[in-house]
């Protein structure tokens, strides 16, 4: 059985989307910006998808800019908020400690030009509150910048609350809905969000596409300069068949959100429980406020890179957040910012699932991890040190 | 996959020497949790010097077990004075090579099996010189502390 179990990493593209970017390459080539009729009809096509996106978020089309991904979004987001708040003289940003990386290293880019970040704790559950936003907000504080749904935990930020706090103090807010859009409700006027990076790539579009949303009267400050596309905020020739794509599949994987969560909850729930019952591992964040196909978990006494070879010997895709496939020495910031020791976040494993995978194929996926966590245990010193009693153990049996 | 090489895969997949020698002559424990692998190595040495037989337990990822199983059948059935010249590049050679990053799996399989033979000569009165033996794994350096 081949199970694909890392839809948080990407997605498999959906012939609906494949099949709207083909006319873009085929036949309406044209370069928007040149003048001729085939241009002409690219410009026509790019305001159209452009319209179409803003209609799926609740804003005007004006507000959307084309980006080459979330990465670029999330830059693009947190320098404009930084170099408006400057020139205020507001150097103040607030974040979590477990954003992606496109967030926390320009936020550490940031830090070096002498702006102040102060990182939420994230808590056990792996939930940042809204209270706790509240008491960080300064006279001083250029932004806000939360994620939406954690990448590797998947665990579910009160984003609405969150962004009724920073409208009422008057700050600017930003959420990286990357994993969000598509999987859970989001809704840019109800949650009182300024800024949202999204990425195609995370339901079923395609990669090297996303979309930076910026309501109107921020001032955004150019990554990429050059021609004066993008209402001269992003330069470079749109990649109309991908924003084709992109866009079909955001109106697809938005159509009914309901039915997905209502589809998805009960095999991810029943997944949970069959991991459950291996001994001596935990669930990774917040049961409940979590996305609909989710779950990562710890395992005592084993690592996760060995974990995940071995599950794909047994066809089953899926992530982890040791060290050995951080490729850095740390195991995964989030898990540490959960609190997870060390010796904890090395044995962690990511599954995370497309709607349509079925019972059978959930059976399979606690059956074979069931199998190589028990394997790896019986070769682990770590695990014979654990059972003899020589070093405590971190999780209850 | 194209990360490890089929040798590494086929000594991670089919680890040789996986288990536990009780009453074994000599073990050597290193690494830590903390950095996510543990290596313990186990012998059987009879009267002569000859390792008779070796057994393993890792904790940690593919190349640190695949690492373990060749440093064991390396030394298997050697004289003890054999398995002190094992080298990491040896283990790392034999396994046609690993990625820069995964050069330390290797460096714990060359320390194990000399904290294995060190405690060998330390059960048994056998006298060396100290120096043939490195200090402990420093775990600073691999895991940022």
């Amino acid at each position: 059985m081949n199970i694909y179990a890392d839809n948080a990493a990407t997605t498999k593209m959906s012939e609906n989307a494949i099949n709207a970017m083909l006319p873009y390459m085929r036949e309406v080539y044209g370069n928007p910006s040149s003048l001729y009729e085939i241009g002409q009809k690219a410009k026509e096509a790019l305001e159209e998808f452009r319209s179409r996106a803003a209609a799926v978020l609740g804003c005007e089309a004006r507000e959307i800019y084309f980006t080459s991904g979330g990465s670029e979004a999330d830059n693009q987001a947190i320098v404009s908020a930084a170099r408006s708040g400057e020139k205020k003289g507001k150097k103040h940003i607030i974040s979590t400690a477990f954003e992606h990386h496109a967030v926390l290293h320009t936020l550490k880019k940031l830090e070096k030009e002498g702006f102040e970040v102060e990182l939420l704790d994230v808590h056990s559950n792996g939930v940042v509150t809204a209270d706790q936003v509240a008491k960080a907000i300064r006279e001083d504080t250029a932004l806000v910048t939360i994620m939406y749904a954690n990448n590797e935990i998947g665990t579910v930020q009160p984003i609405s609350e969150i962004g009724a706090v920073c409208r009422e103090k008057g700050v600017l807010f930003h959420t990286d809905a990357v994993q969000a859009i598509g999987h859970v409700a989001v809704d840019i006027k109800r949650d009182n969000i300024d800024m949202l990076s999204l990425s195609a790539h995370k339901f079923h579009g395609p990669k090297g596409i996303g979309i930076l949303y910026a309501r109107k009267g921020i001032f955004l400050t150019n990554i990429i300069e050059g021609g004066a596309q993008e209402r001269g905020k992003r330069a470079g020739t749109e990649n109309l068949p991908a924003i084709a794509g992109m866009v079909v599949a955001l109106e697809d994987a938005t159509a009914d959100l309901d039915g997905y969560a209502k589809k998805l909850t009960p095999l991810r729930d029943k997944l949970i429980a069959g991991l459950d019952e291996i001994p001596y591992s935990e669930l990774n964040g917040d049961r409940d406020a979590r996305l609909p196909g989710t779950v990562n978990f710890c395992f005592e006494g084993i690592e996760g890179e060995s974990l995940l070879l071995l599950l794909d010997d047994k066809g089953v895709s899926a992530s982890s957040g040791s060290a050995c496939t951080s490729g850095s020495l740390d195991p995964s910031h989030v898990l540490l910012a959960i609190g997870r020791p060390h010796e904890v976040a090395h044995g962690s494993l990511r599954l995370s699932l497309s709607e349509d995978v079925t019972e059978e194929e959930i059976d399979y996926l606690v059956k074979s991890v069931k199998e190589v966590v028990e394997y790896l245990r019986n070769m682990s010193p770590f695990w014979r040190d654990l059972v003899t009693g020589k070093r405590p153990h971190v999780f209850a049996e | 996959m194209a990360l490890y090489s089929e040798k590494v895969m086929d000594h991670f997949r089919n680890p040789r020497n996986v288990g536990v020698i009780e009453n074994a002559d000599g073990v050597g424990e290193v690494g830590n949790p903390v950095c996510g692998d543990i290596m313990k190595i186990y012998l059987k040495i009879n009267a002569d010097q000859i390792i008779e037989e070796v057994k393993f337990e890792t904790f940690g990822c593919g190349s640190a077990i695949a690492s373990s199983s060749m440093a064991t059948e390396l030394i298997k059935g050697q004289p003890v004075s054999e398995a002190l010249k094992l080298t990491n590049k040896a283990v790392t050679e034999a396994l046609d090579g690993l990625p820069a990053h995964k050069i330390h799996c290797s460096v714990l399989a060359e320390e194990a099996i000399k904290k294995a033979v060190k405690d060998y000569y330390d059960k048994n009165n056998i006298e060396y010189d100290p120096a043939i033996f490195p200090d402990d794994h420093d775990c600073e350096h691999c895991c940022g502390g």
